[in-house]
């Protein structure tokens, strides 16, 4: 088993644990805290550009809405025409199923090596590992991706894997893996060096998987967007293409497209239009792949689309924008969310999905409920929302410990003026062993992780109410 | 005018002076306060952590204390965007008592129309507009007219100031290494505008700015905007 795979079959370490690991590594910080910087002054000059970016987003989320409703025609509608096309569809319920898909059908062809666009859906169900355990060697072919792949480490952005590393640590990766110990740190010349490595690949390629950024009921087109080109070479130059696409993905009209590729390009990358879209229905004699599969992944869909308040994570398009305006990635990077998905939408769609591998949620918890997320997102989820559903899920589902007990015990307080103002009184006599000279000086249990950084005030000598009933009998 | 003080659970009890000065100052205008003495909480403390039947309870008595009140303001954004925003959905019988409930500045400056307080504050102040004020109410630029209309206060913009401070409500104490890196980022930015007062519409967020402050030694105040305008 890789490294990688073991990383992946162990125990998930909860965000908080993982979090207060992450923000102490100084370099990962500085390194995401530039690029945020420099991808959000980017989103926001490309967002204001448009007079209609509000609504836009409306559409983007009518759109999304209206395939999600209609899912199960859409799903059927899409599997005939990419089939008329000469494509052939198949099912999978979970990632067991689609990796086992994947695997025969590379194995099928008798290719040993596979080339892949960015695919955060095949991350998600640990297509590599499947495909290294069937002897097949996954190449990926976006530089970012191909980045981490050589770091043998998880990518922790959906749109910039390495956001993590800078260009002198990609330096030494590619002059240690790469062989090539004259490369320098130029930007330019580590392009370079990938895109000589990768042009071999591309055209020793036989086989080539890509996941989709959207497919179209109506006519049967599969969509991926990409810009280094990387993903027109892997879905034009081998012979066969496999293709693995969440349900939720797919929508009803050709022109839907419209929408999305406009709010997509400018949420993502910043920029007015994608440098690469790739559309392809079924296959062409002559031209392109002369097989086509296609594999419609559940892995949770349905059950997202069950839950009528967390349903609208299905939306998500991948764009990131969350993840660029959120301050909690900011300054933990991705790997501290134990999902593909990291940032605000990671935080509920891992959840949603599959929840968190049998431990205790910790993803909807990572989130001050700033809303940064929810103003950026072009298909409009509402983020805080949904993570607040989730923290209500798990505290339904799981024991709560102190903290559950504390907090029915002060809904019972809340609910009465009598016990409010008796638990006043009574909390004012209980910090006594812990405040001097009017401040907190022992922080104590739950207190201690404010403690850590933050001086706390002691309860005064006369709450407000007090304060006011005083002043009502003296006037 | 007749206004409703909800004071807030954390006003209340841990700083009452937030809420003696928000008084001070809507008296000072002539309007005429008074408080409901069986007001507690109003419940967004549960809701953020997902204790939703307590959230939904303290949602209807919010909407059961303050139905007699002409208007309802609070010296908190997040509270007031909580009880706009949410408590309708928790308690639809409280519906028009969340309609008429108003942050502090929303009263003063869009339905007093006053900008000029009569504030003797002196000081170089920067503002942090906090996240709930600004993404869930979005009052707009109420709190910095008040600050700018008061003649010996300099306004000096906070960098970046939109970012979350960290607080977050349990997230302070569940995520406390998150929250305090968080924290960090927002102080380092408090400290380059050179102000000497840190300024904000939530004591909430300004509890963790200022414990944060604090333990880092540094001569920054602070304080609610209600104290400023109240000075």
């Amino acid at each position: 088993m890789s490294a990688e795979a073991a990383s992946r079959a162990a125990r998930p370490v909860a965000f908080p644990q993982a979090a207060a690991a992450a923000v102490k590594d100084e370099q990962v910080r500085a390194n995401v805290r530039l690029s945020q910087d420099r991808i959000r002054a980017r989103r926001s000059a490309a967002v204001a550009e448009v007079p209609d970016w509000e609504e836009l987003r409306d559409a983007g989320a009518a759109i999304k809405d209206r395939s999600l409703r209609h899912l199960d025609r859409a799903l059927v509608d899409l599997e005939a025409a990419v089939e008329r096309a000469g494509g052939v569809v198949h099912w999978a319920r979970d990632a067991l199923e689609a990796n086992e898909i994947v695997v025969r059908l590379v194995r099928a062809s008798g290719a040993e090596e596979v080339v892949k666009v960015k695919s955060i859906t095949t991350d998600e169900i640990g297509l590599n590992d499947a495909l290294l355990e069937a002897g097949v060697q996954p190449i990926e072919t976006d530089l970012a991706e191909l980045i981490c792949q050589l770091a043998g480490e998880r990518p922790s952005h959906l749109l910039v894997p390495a956001i993590h590393k800078n260009r002198h640590e990609i330096g030494d990766l590619l002059r240690e893996r790469l062989g090539l110990a004259s490369l320098t740190d130029d930007p330019h010349e580590l392009a370079e060096a990938a895109r000589l490595h990768l042009r071999a690949a591309f055209l020793r390629a036989r086989v080539a998987i890509s996941g989709a950024n959207a497919a179209v009921a109506e006519t049967g087109a599969v969509c991926v967007v990409e810009s280094e080109g990387n993903g027109r070479m892997c879905t034009t130059l081998p012979e066969t293409l496999i293709t693995v696409m969440g349900i939720e993905k797919v929508v009803l009209e050709w022109r839907d497209l419209a929408v999305l590729l406009q709010v997509l390009a400018r949420s993502a990358t910043a920029e007015r239009m994608n440098p690469y879209t790739s559309l392809w229905t079924g296959v062409r004699p002559g031209d392109g792949p002369s097989a086509f599969h296609l594999v419609l992944l559940d892995a949770g869909r349905t059950r997202s689309l069950a839950d009528p308040q967390g349903r609208e994570a299905l939306r998500c398009i991948r764009c990131a924008a969350c993840i660029g305006v959120c301050p909690v990635y900011r300054q933990t990077g991705g790997h501290a969310y134990h999902t593909v998905y990291a940032g605000p939408i990671g935080a509920i769609l891992q959840p949603q999905l599959s929840g968190e591998r049998g431990q205790p949620a910790s993803l909807p918890f990572a989130s001050s409920l700033c809303g940064a997320c929810a103003d950026v997102c072009p298909v409009r989820i509402d983020i805080p929302r949904i993570l607040v559903h989730e923290r209500t899920k798990a505290v339904r589902a799981e024991r709560q410990g102190l903290e559950g007990a504390s907090l029915r015990l002060l809904g019972r307080a809340f609910a009465s003026q009598g016990r409010y103002e008796r638990a006043q009184r009574l909390a004012r006599v209980a910090q006594r062993p812990l405040v001097r000279e009017g401040w907190v000086r022992s922080f104590v249990g739950p207190l201690a992780g404010w403690g850590a950084s933050r001086e706390l005030p002691a309860l005064p000598a006369q709450t407000f109410r007090e304060w006011w009933e005083a002043r009502e009998r003296g006037a | 005018m007749r206004a409703s003080l909800f004071v807030t659970c954390l006003v209340d009890t841990l700083f009452p002076h937030v809420g003696r000065a928000t008084v001070e100052v809507l008296e000072r205008l002539g309007v005429e306060v008074d408080f409901p003495r069986a007001q507690t909480c109003c419940g967004q403390l549960h809701w953020n952590a997902g204790y939703m039947e307590q959230a939904a309870l303290l949602a209807r008595r919010f909407g059961d204390v303050f139905a007699a009140s002409e208007v309802v303001v609070t010296p908190s954004g997040s509270c007031a965007g909580h009880v706009r925003r949410h408590v309708p959905e928790l308690a639809p019988a409280a519906a028009s008592v969340a309609a008429r409930t108003l942050e502090l500045s929303e009263l003063l400056v869009e339905r007093l129309g006053v900008e000029g307080v009569g504030t003797s504050f002196a000081g170089r102040v920067t503002y942090h507009p906090t996240c709930h004020a600004l993404r869930v109410l979005r009052i707009g630029g109420g709190p910095e007219r008040l600050l700018r209309a008061a003649p010996g206060v300099e306004l000096v913009e906070l960098p970046a100031a939109q970012e979350c401070c960290g607080f977050g409500g349990t997230f302070a104490v569940k995520n406390a290494s998150v929250s305090s890196a968080m924290l960090d980022e927002k102080l380092d930015h408090v400290l380059a505008t050179g102000a000497d007062t840190v300024c904000a519409a939530d004591s909430s967020c300004l509890m963790h700015i200022g414990g944060g402050l604090l333990r880092r030694g540094a001569p920054v105040r602070a304080l609610h905007l209600a104290e400023v305008l109240a000075t």
